[in-house]
């Protein structure tokens, strides 16, 4: 089968101010992806619509997705890493996730 | 297009008769009056509770007197608070067939059932008669709302949704966009795109009043399956939840139940006013689906992502799936793949221009998938709103005038 170079575009950069691209597929750890003339490798086992660090990112940066802010780091995130609830928050209300526990919830929300 | 034509001037893409309960107490009755009826075209609705609220008699008055209705049977307990009388006075005022049982009066369970399944027949024969008269895209109101979003929804479903309203809206459409604990971190740009600045501050504070209002509660309007699907905050989710409004001017802010006075783009604040009471805003998304109905939405467009399966009562829920894995799974539940997008195989403009054929479609009489399967769901509980002031309609007479 034929494999079109779209296909093999495995990132999505929504914004150019973007700190994080989103899968478009489902990617495995270890691939090599590009975005512009960065070429990012994942870390993790990743399904389609994740995102994934485009630079190192510091603990307490904004992380950037449409060119707007979607919260901020809790820790150090390096390229290639899927950014989640486990390293980054809400800024305005802290998120649940299933089982009652808030992982990555900042402030009393 | 064609449509049933109304005493107040609207027309309806549908023609049913509503079973409407007016307390727990008389929901059983109710619902085995249109079981026994096995017509897609006689649905159930209702209110749970005992305890007046002016917010829901206000929507119950509105849902009866939707378009989409032809008819509407109350079915009462007897001693329950709900205005009977007011309602059926309201609904028999619009020119519809209306009719009211009192359980306690009627003889009771059985008898009751009896009585309503004729009075459902007697109903559904007299507004057989009404032939429908053309109808027109500028005669819609059209809702947009997201559910089981995930990482896909904001780059597929909601831009193709949002074109889609883009095209209703140039063709003279009232269309209704809503969520604003989903729009949360998207108030500066919204203001933006109002057309007063008056209107832009009434936004700034409605959304405000969402993060107010959700903060108390501790929960934003986020759900542990929006985290399985790849979105992390609340703010992250309302980018993507944004895109469903497209890009036209906003030209009001309005409220559950009021009905927009002429074509354009508005939002709908569905959260409450004053200080938190009853709970949740919107304790799932029918809930919201049915304050779009009250606004007069004929028809209400859904995007998911994890997928969703509900429709809706009264009115024909339209579903574009934004991710392509759960479409190829639940493509039965489906009316949309807007998952094609991400895999390179059509464009946003593309399948925005097949939501908006949908729409005409659906309009037309055609059933979407949801209304194939029987999904009719309902809900509508306590809430407490203030009336929206002059400057959120600031194109309609009223709003002039004030």
């Amino acid at each position: 089968m034929v494999r079109h170079a779209s296909i093999e575009r495995g990132l999505l950069l929504l914004s150019p101010a973007d700190n994080v691209a989103v899968t478009r597929v489902a990617l495995a750890a270890g691939s090599t992806h590009h975005v512009g003339t960065a070429a990012i490798v994942i870390r993790a086992d990743v399904a389609a619509g994740f995102k994934i660090a485009l630079c190192e990112i510091a603990s307490g940066e904004k992380i950037v997705k449409y060119g707007a802010p979607i919260g901020s780091a809790t820790r150090v995130i390096q390229p290639g890493e899927v950014v989640h609830l486990d390293n980054m928050k809400s800024d305005y209300i802290a998120t649940h996730a299933r089982g009652g526990a808030a992982p990555a919830a900042g402030g009393a929300g | 297009m064609r449509g049933w034509a109304r005493a107040d001037g609207r027309k309806g893409i549908r023609n049913i008769v509503a079973v409407v309960y007016l307390v727990e107490c008389a929901h059983h009755v109710a619902r085995e009056i249109v079981s026994a009826c096995r017509d897609d075209d006689v649905h159930l609705i209702g209110f749970p509770g005992c305890y007046p609220n002016e917010y829901a008699s206000h929507m119950m008055r509105r849902l009866c007197t939707h378009p989409n209705v032809g008819a509407v049977l109350l079915v009462s307990l007897g001693c329950e608070s709900f205005d009977r009388d007011g309602l059926l006075a309201a609904v028999a005022g619009s020119g519809r067939p209306a009719e009211l049982l009192v359980i306690q009066q009627s003889g009771g369970t059985r008898k009751t059932i009896e009585s309503g399944r004729a009075a459902v027949t007697r109903m559904k024969s007299q507004i057989a008669a009404w032939q429908p008269v053309p109808m027109q895209v500028s005669e819609l109101v059209v809702g947009t709302i997201c559910g089981g979003s995930d990482g896909t929804s904001g780059l597929t479903a909601n831009p193709a949704m949002g074109r889609a309203f883009d095209g209703l809206v140039a063709q003279g459409a009232a269309c209704i966009f809503e969520e604003t604990g989903e729009l949360i971190g998207c108030e500066g740009h919204m203001a933006a795109r109002a057309v007063t600045p008056a209107l832009a501050a009434e936004i700034t504070r409605c959304v405000a009043k969402a993060a107010r209002y959700y903060s108390v509660l501790g929960y934003g309007s986020f759900a542990p399956g929006n985290a399985d699907g790849g979105l992390t905050t609340v703010e992250e989710k309302s980018m993507g939840a944004y895109a469903k409004s497209g890009a036209a001017q906003i030209c009001g802010l309005l409220k559950p139940g009021d009905l927009p006075p002429g074509g354009g783009l508005y939002l709908l604040d569905v959260v409450p006013d004053g200080e938190v009471r009853f709970g949740f805003p919107n304790i799932s998304d029918n809930a919201e689906i049915v304050e779009l109905i009250a606004c007069g939405a004929h028809t209400v467009l859904f995007s998911t992502g994890r997928g969703s399966v509900v429709g809706s009562a009264i009115a024909p829920v339209i579903k574009v799936c934004a991710n392509p894995e759960t479409y190829r799974r639940m493509a039965d539940d489906m009316d949309v793949d807007a998952g094609r997008i991400l895999e390179g195989a059509a464009t946003v403009d593309e399948v925005g221009e097949e939501i908006l054929g949908r729409v005409i479609g659906a309009a037309g009489g055609m059933r979407t998938k949801s209304e194939e399967m029987g999904h009719r769901e309902f809900i509508l509980t306590y809430k407490a709103f203030e009336p929206i002031g002059p400057a959120c309609l600031p194109l309609s007479p009223r709003g002039r005038a004030a």
